[in-house]
């Protein structure tokens, strides 16, 4: 990064350092943390939308969509979601193409499964194998998300079902007797008022989130984990930075990263609940009424 | 003269057509040096990366490098995450029935036991190796206590630490950190010849890309281009065509 | 060779009793099946020594954490802030560097030898983390149950002049457990989900012994197939997952027997413990 650093062999003490951790590794160390947030910002809505969705199906009159919504919240109650993550990447990715295949070569011949091996034509490649390196990040950062997505959609949707059925019965009731519809009863009535109780299981999930993101390593993802672990094992004269063994102080670095996280999330979410709470006919907002009175 | 023009428009249009189509990708580990490290630029770098830039100048393809866990490097090959794997994996019965190897670009080498003293019991001591390696099967069988790590890295920690009393593994790859640790660690005991010598790992689908890529191998042993590469990353030790 | 001998040579593997050499080739279903539950008889001690261990020392540090000095109240404060809001991956690793800085000769104290060779092992430094990791969740749990408890027991114990000791263990602390337990088990499962994570933290693997992740690794490494081995470990934890959900139903009847019917608190699944 710095001319300085051209030749890092001849460094030695602060300027060694300064090269050291601005060197192009340690910049991608860097972006990681980056990555991490990106992830974060993009799984959670997902998850709460599917976990909406999941929700929604474990209420459903319908038997059979009601049969996999329960399913589905109580997936994560039964498996690991370390177990989950490591074949569920290869299984999404495979039925991906597998799909693709279908649709973009119907008259492909080969079996598609030759004993272990996975061989779609290339036209079903996803993404191509021509198209630039980004591509197959991105996608990878994809296959990643809607993974994680899965998982934690299945806690917000024991979230939300639980919300859901938090609403006061007699609000719904009347409702009802005003001549609304079902539909008319949920969208006017229950969905305003379920979030004030979905809220502390919500905030839970983000908590959860945030903990769960060293896993992502397992996913194929370059995460901070992974760059942690890379820069810190200790590097022979083949770099041009060789050290001892310092994964130690990297991670001491994590865990201070994770602990202010979810300090700051903890803080910020404190005062989301208070802001919700505000002229709610629940214990908090009666405390906050009696507060100020 | 616009005919002329044109002409060479659509040649290279149709080069990069088939360029294009051509891309082929390397997967490797990134985590054993020499083979394959992640140079201080966060690339892809070591013995491999040179050897497989000059494989794919070779045989005209587009490369790509791809980094992946060793864990799940066989799978990914298979579902088509990339090409070839290029990760110093040596080539054994157990892995042929998976996958094709190409032909050697790096001969059989010796595993060796490094330990912190001489007298280290590596028959029945406690002995470090990364788990799923031929090294970690033969330390199952030869009557030591196995121990087994993720990382090649956390294997040699273990011995520094007394965790363990010695690591086996490539000498290659033990070789340059016995230089560096100033007599703290030693090689005891025979070299064990175990495995094949290190060969590209193919899908068996892909008997096309293997004919490329062996015939570029060929050539490269041939002008001693192979050999001066094993000079450039594994020193005068390094074992030669 | 037949499931039945797979079985006896397998079964108890992962504790060091069968045969020597784990299987080579020609895998079948059965020797996955046997491993991988060998296995899980690690996920088993993990998860239920944590556990026991971990209650005691939860219910201790959630009276440090409602006490009103401030010399207890705020290191219990730090601990539970510290193990929760860290993921459990990276204190598995922080603990193994930090165990393996102890002198590897033991450490002498007064004369004696203490052995520390041992704690770098996964069977004492894993099980150690989740015994912390698990206390810090769990008195988080029931701390809030101490603040919820009816003001009117409190007061008709005091009324009754019912305190100290007394108090707190036969009014504070059944109807603190009360009230924690539909939490506790959910606590209780996502521990025991929480053991597959000693498999990627750094504790080794000793003598190819080691938990049911260990042995799927194994096979999805041998047969390059992972679509078998891993739903195995997913089929035996939802199983685990059923059986320490009916367990924990039991003793939560128990708890609220005195109870009407009417007002017994079911347990529901709340996934806030996960880590």
């Amino acid at each position: 990064m710095f001319a300085s650093c051209a030749d890092p062999k001849s460094l030695e003490g602060l300027t060694w350092l300064l090269c050291y951790l601005t060197s192009g590794k340690h910049l991608d160390f860097y972006w990681s943390f980056l990555t991490v947030l990106l992830l974060l910002a993009i799984t959670a809505p997902v998850a709460l939308a599917m976990g909406f969705g999941g929700a929604m199906a474990a209420r459903s009159a319908f038997l059979p969509l009601r049969l996999i919504g329960k399913g589905y919240t109580s997936m994560v109650r039964g498996v690991p979601d370390i177990v989950f993550f490591l074949f569920f990447v290869i299984a999404l990715d495979q039925a991906i193409e597998w799909s693709v295949h279908q649709i973009r070569c119907p008259d492909w011949t080969e079996p598609i499964r030759n004993g272990l091996e996975f061989r779609v034509c290339p036209q079903a490649k996803v993404p191509l194998s021509s198209s630039a390196q980004i591509w197959h990040q991105a996608y990878g950062f994809a296959l990643a998300i809607f993974t994680f997505a899965i998982v934690f959609g299945a806690f917000a949707a024991n979230v939300l079902y639980g919300a859901m059925n938090a609403v006061p019965r007699p609000q719904l009731e009347t409702g009802e007797a005003y001549g609304m519809s079902q539909g008319q009863v949920f969208r006017r009535i229950l969905l305003p008022q379920m979030w004030v109780y979905a809220l502390p299981g919500l905030s839970n999930l983000w908590m959860i989130l945030i903990k769960a993101t060293p896993l992502l390593f397992l996913l194929g993802v370059k995460d901070i984990v992974y760059w942690a672990r890379e820069l810190g094992g200790s590097k022979t004269q083949a770099y041009e930075y060789p050290h001892p063994d310092w994964r130690l102080w990297y991670f001491l670095g994590l865990l201070v990263f994770y602990l202010l996280f979810t300090r700051l999330s903890e803080l910020v979410l404190g005062r989301i609940g208070a802001r919700l709470s505000r002229g709610q006919a629940t214990a908090a907002g009666e405390a906050m009424r009696k507060a100020g009175a | 003269m616009t005919r002329i023009a044109l002409a060479t428009a659509i040649v290279a249009l149709t080069s990069g057509l088939a360029a294009a189509q051509d891309v082929v990708r390397l997967g490797t580990e990134g985590a054993y040096p020499p083979f394959n490290l992640i140079n201080d630029q966060g690339e892809v770098a070591g013995y491999e990366r040179d050897v497989g830039d000059e494989l794919c100048k070779r045989a005209e393809l587009t490369c790509e490098w791809v980094t992946n866990d060793w864990d799940s490097i066989i799978p990914n090959l298979q579902s088509g995450n990339y090409d070839v794997i290029i990760a110093g994996m040596s080539i054994t019965d157990e892995r042929k029935e998976v996958i094709d190897f190409s032909q050697e670009y790096y001969p059989a080498v010796p595993s060796v036991y490094v330990a912190a003293s001489a007298d280290a019991d590596i028959k029945g001591g406690v002995v470090a190796a990364q788990t799923s390696t031929i090294q970690s099967a033969h330390v199952a069988e030869s009557g030591a206590t196995l121990l087994e790590f993720a990382t090649p890295d956390e294997t040699v920690a273990a011995v520094r630490n007394g965790e363990a009393v010695a690591v086996f593994a490539d000498r290659d790859f033990l070789a340059p950190i016995v230089a560096e640790s100033n007599g703290a660690l030693i090689m005891v005991g025979e070299p064990v010849s175990i495995g094949g010598g290190v060969g590209l790992g193919l899908r068996k689908s892909d008997a096309e890309l293997k004919g490329k890529l062996d015939a570029a191998i060929t050539s490269m042993k041939e002008d001693g281009t192979l050999n001066t590469l094993i000079e450039k990353h594994f020193g005068p030790e390094g074992v030669k065509f | 060779m037949s499931c039945w001998q797979t079985i006896q040579d397998y079964g108890l593997r992962s504790i060091g009793i069968g045969v020597n050499l784990l299987p080579k080739s020609d895998f079948t279903l059965c020797q996955q099946f046997t491993l991988i539950g060998s296995g899980l008889i690690w996920n088993v001690y993990f998860g239920a020594l944590a556990l026991a261990l971990g209650f005691v020392f939860a219910t201790s540090l959630a009276l440090a954490k409602s006490a009103r000095a401030p010399l207890i109240r705020k290191p219990a404060e730090w601990f539970i802030f510290i193990f929760r809001g860290s993921p459990l991956f990276i204190q598995f690793f922080l603990a193994y560097e930090a165990l393996q800085m102890l002198p590897r000769a033991g450490i002498t104290l007064f004369g004696l030898t203490i052995e520390t060779s041992w704690t770098t092992r996964a069977w004492a430094g894993a099980l150690f983390v989740l015994f912390l990791n698990t206390a810090a969740y769990a008195a988080e749990i029931f701390h809030g149950a101490l603040r919820s408890i009816p003001k009117g027991d409190l007061e008709a114990a005091d009324a009754y002049g019912i305190s100290g000791w007394q108090k707190f263990r036969r009014i504070e602390w059944p109807t603190m457990l009360r009230l924690a337990w539909p939490a506790y088990t959910n606590e209780a499962i996502f521990l025991f989900h929480a053991t597959t994570l000693v498999f990627f933290s750094s504790f080794p693997a000793f003598q190819q012994r080691g938990d049911a992740l260990y042995y799927a690794n194994y096979f999805a490494d041998k047969t390059f197939n992972p679509f078998v081995p891993y739903p195995i470990v997913a089929f035996y934890f939802i199983c685990l997952t059923l059986l320490l959900t009916f367990g924990f139903g039991l003793v939560n009847r128990y708890l609220n027997r005195h109870l009407p019917s009417n007002q017994k608190s079911r347990i529901r699944l709340r996934p806030q413990l996960i880590r």
